[in-house]
Order: structure tokens, then sequence, then C-alpha cells
């Protein structure tokens, strides 16, 4: 077994004892079920607020396109917070604890103690987000019609890629930083930069965010792709990979 | 063949020099100590050997692979255990000895055995499916030298094995490593000088960053260790042995006296002038002995005579 699987199977073990696959599997399945079924009986639940027959009659019935919208706000809003919450101690406390040393005095290379990781943190999100793709994909077939299979494996695609550019980005700020939580304040910075870059006409297109926007018209008549911003996602996640094997070489623990 | 090899080895910290241009071998098979108060460079030193910190300048190797180049060079011939060594604590004592050996590319077939074989070794294979979040220290420390056993390391790297351990955690952990004598050249950082003189053939003294001497430990005590006599007196004769002891620190072969109540503690400048006046003299001052001793020298003595008092800054 090349040295490679072998921390691969040591985080894939890790992820599991201490539930973090566990816990993202369970709030993004979660999230996936309640998509449609929030927007499905959304105006039911407002009919039965005082004078809510009224406001109900202003909301337009519901479609797949509004349990799409929820499903993708959800799993992007919540994976996000995961993606920084699983990530940001994954090399800090290592570092911190020691348990890094104790490993890197060995036959182990730097770039794949990160690269395992990744590849970990990418099977806990791959597994977690396809629950939460089924649960979503059932319930929306049940309350709206079922979505293109091949259409919604390809929205789940880029909910995913949309992730993994967080893990990535957290995983250099887990690198930078001496401790969990100082990773995980600057990773929320750089995500929250990009953010209001993302804000700005003419850049928005080519950042992650754009990826739901691409996502979410998918199932619509006339999806439109935007194959820059996926490029743009892609080169933030390999420069992110590298920027931290680069520190990382760097670093004495 | 020697084992370590160490040239100039510098390291700086912004202003702080840990390590001053150390110069140092250690040979294949030795227990070698290395020695040195707080802040010596000790464990910087285990730091470069080992690949976990870079060397401002200076080059080391380790088993002929030139560390200070390629800091993986020695990795699949060394083993290391750190002053506080940690674990994965969601695993068991098993679970982590096997993730070593599969790390250093231990076949499936011969796993197993090896991992039973360590953890009886340092008398957790008891233990080997408890958790190591449950482990008390000095089973830390007993994992740590079973982990760092796994590859069979031509060096063993051991920084301070024994300070966070109980007497008896303590005994258990040199017992195991005068056991390595002759499998293994071991490198032993300490400033514990009974471990260093219970264990290591060959002993290193660092100060400041720089190696002060290394000698075998007989050679080391031979040429460092001032000879010391201890003349103890009938109890109530403390004023004569005080009067006496302040005399004979004006001859010319005596270096120190001191007196603690009825004994003096006379450090010499040469031997044989001492055992030939030091007896007569006591006797001519009319003091009643009860006992006069020729105290065999210390590590300690050596140690602290190099480099008493000095502290990190």
């Amino acid at each position: 077994m090349s040295v490679f699987l072998v921390t691969l199977r040591k985080e894939l073990m890790e992820q599991r004892r201490t539930h973090r696959l566990l816990v993202v599997g369970v709030v993004l399945i979660v999230f996936g079920l309640l998509s449609p079924l929030a927007a499905r009986y959304t105006p039911e639940m407002i009919k039965l607020l005082p004078n809510g027959a009224a406001m109900a009659q202003l909301i337009p019935r519901p479609t797949i396109m509004d349990a799409v919208g929820q499903y993708l706000k959800n799993v992007s809003q919540f994976g996000v917070v995961l993606a920084l919450l699983v990530t940001m101690g994954a090399v800090a406390q290592e570092k911190d604890r020691g348990t890094a040393a104790v490993m890197l005095v060995k036959p182990l290379p730097r770039a794949t103690f990160l690269v395992a990781k990744f590849a970990a943190l990418a099977v806990t999100f791959s597994l977690s987000l396809l629950g939460s793709a089924l649960a979503a994909y059932y319930y929306t077939m049940l309350l709206f019609h079922a979505p293109d299979p091949s259409r919604w494996l390809a929205l789940n695609a880029l909910a995913l890629v949309y992730i993994m550019v967080h893990v990535a980005i957290t995983l250099l700020c887990s690198v930078i930083a001496k401790s969990q939580a100082a990773a995980g304040g600057i990773a929320f910075a750089v995500i929250a930069a990009m953010g209001l870059i993302g804000t700005i006409p003419g850049f928005g297109e080519y950042l992650p965010g754009q990826l739901l926007g691409w996502a979410g018209g998918l199932l619509s008549d006339t999806p439109t792709a935007y194959w820059p911003a996926l490029g743009v996602t892609l080169a933030i996640i390999a420069v992110s990979l590298a920027g931290a094997w680069w520190l990382f070489e760097r670093q004495e623990l | 063949m020697d084992a370590i090899r160490i040239e100039g080895l510098t390291k700086t910290y912004g202003a702080v020099r840990a390590l001053d241009g150390l110069d140092l071998t250690v040979a294949s098979g030795s227990v070698f100590g290395f020695l040195g108060p707080n802040g010596a460079g000790k464990t910087t030193t285990i730091r470069i050997l080992t690949g976990l910190a870079h060397a401002t300048a200076g080059r080391a190797s380790v088993s002929g692979a030139d560390v200070t180049a390629d800091r993986h060079a020695a990795a699949r011939r060394i083993g290391h255990l750190a002053e506080e060594p940690a674990f994965y604590t969601w695993m068991t004592a098993t679970e982590f000895v096997d993730h070593v050996a599969r790390t250093f590319g231990v076949s499936q077939s011969e796993r197993a055995a090896r991992v039973g074989e360590l953890l009886e070794l340092v008398g957790l294979a008891g233990v080997g499916g408890r958790r190591i979040g449950g482990f008390s220290r000095g089973m830390r420390q007993r994992l740590g030298l079973a982990q760092a056993l796994v590859n069979r390391p031509e060096v063993l790297f051991l920084d301070e094995p024994t300070s966070a351990l109980d007497p008896a955690g303590r005994k258990e952990v040199l017992e195991l490593i005068e056991r390595l004598r002759g499998q293994c050249t071991v490198f032993m950082s300490t400033h514990i000088l009974a471990d260093v003189e219970r264990v290591c053939d060959t002993i290193g003294i660092v100060a400041k960053g720089k190696l002060v001497t290394q000698a075998s430990r007989e050679e080391l005590l031979a040429r460092y260790a001032a000879p010391i006599f201890e003349v103890e007196v009938k109890h109530g004769l403390e004023s004569g042995l005080a009067e006496w002891a302040g005399e004979l620190g004006r001859s010319q072969w005596v270096d120190a006296v001191s007196v603690a109540g009825s004994t003096a503690r006379i450090v010499v400048k040469d031997t044989d002038v001492a055992m030939r006046e030091l007896l007569p003299s006591a006797l001519g001052a009319g003091l009643m002995l009860i006992r006069y001793e020729m105290m065999r020298p210390s590590l300690e003595e050596v140690f602290l005579r190099l480099v008493g008092g000095e502290r990190a800054p």
C-alpha cells in the first residue's frame, strides 16, 4: 500500500471515528430533505399566520425551480460552514498537538500528508452531498416532478466544487496558522473577502459563487454555463493546495 | 563509521543563536548522552537531525545521509521519540503502531507480529486495544518508544526520554535503552545526569549551542572531575574542624574547602599529595575522625564545572 493510501486510510478513519463524517452527512441530508418540503409548503405555512391567507395569495405557486433554489441555498451555506469547521484544524491542530511532528519524521512527504487530508475531506463531502442529493431528489419528485437525472447530477457536481474550494482555502489557512481558531478566523476573512469581491460588477461571474447561479439554472429551460467561473474555482483549489504545500515544506515543526 | 556527523551546525531564531557552530560525531553502536542545561540547543539539534527544522548553516549527516541537504534522506533509517510524544488519541495503541508500520511499508505478513512484539517490549501488550486518549504520560512515553522502533532504526533519537516519568517509569525506559545497546545507535538528549551515568557510554556536553566537550564517560571523569575528600569529625569538634579547614585552604595542593556541620569537603589539585598530607594534617590538628573518604568523582561535578550556572537567556 502506498504511503498516500496509508495516510488516506488514517484520515478516513479519523473522519469516521471523530464523527465528522456523521455530522456533515446528517446536516446536509437533513437540509436536502427539508429544501423541497420548505419550497412546497411555505405558502401553506404562511396561511396559518394571522392575515396569512391574503399574504399567501401574493406568493406565486411553488415550482420545481423554487425547490432547487432552496436546496442550493441550503447545501451551499451549510456546506461552507461545515467546510470551515471540519477543515480549520486539519493541519493547525496536528502542528499544535505535535502529531504532525511524530508522523513527518517518518518517510511521509508533506505533500502526501496534505493531499491525503484534502482527499479525505473530498470523500466526506461527496458522500454527504450524495445523501443530500438523493433525499432532495426523492422529495422533489414526490412534491413536484422528477428532475432530469443528468442535470441533477451536474447541479450537485457544481455544488460540490463550490464546497471544495472552501475546503481548499481553509486547508491553506490551516497550514498558515498555528492554531485551529486562528485558521478558522483567517479562512472566514478570506471567504468573506471573496464574497465582497463578487459583488463588484464584472467580477462575480468569474468567482466560485457563480457556480451556484449556473447550478440553479440547470433545471430551467434556458440553462447558462459559466465555464470561466469553473476554471477560476478549480484554479483557486489548485493554487490553495500548491500554496499550502509550499508553505508547509518551509515550516518547522 | 560515524552514525552522526555534525560540522559547524548553526541555527538562529531571529537574534537568538540556538546553535552556534556545533561540531559533533557519534560512533555507530554507541549510546550517546547529549547533555546540557535547558536552552543549550539539545532539542534544536535533534529537530534538525530528524528533519523537523532547517539548519541556518553547517552540515549534518545521519547514517551517511546528508539531512541538511535533504531532510528526508535518513527518514527510513531513524527512529524519534519527542520529549512529550503526541498521538492520535482516537486510535488504540495497536492501531497507532500498525499505522506507523504501514507508513514504513512493513508488509502485511510481518506487521501484526512486529506490532505485537513492540507492544510486548514496552510493556503495553495488555492495553493494545485501549484508546490512547486514556493513557498516562508514562504509557504514552512507552508507546512513543514502540513507534520509534517500528522500522528497526539504525539511529534512535530520544529527546529527554525520562523527564516526564515517575521513578518506576524512568527505570523501565532506561532498561529498554540499555537493551538497545549494540542493536542501534542511541542519541539521547537529557539534563538528568543520573540517566546519562547509567546508560550512556559516550557523552557530549553542550552549552550555548556549542559543544563543550565530548568523550567516553570514564575519560570525562578522569579529565574533568576534581578529586574530593571528605573528613567527618566526632560531634562537638566542629569548631576545631572549621579552624583546621581554614588553615588547610591556604595549602598549595588544595583547591577549595567547605565545611557543613561536622563534615569538611576538600577539593584538591593534586591527589597524590592529598593522599600523603591530608590525614596526618587532620590528626596533627587533634581532630577525632569518624570518617575519612576519597569521593568517587561524579558526572554532576564535571557538568557543573564545565557549564555550571549557565542557563538559557
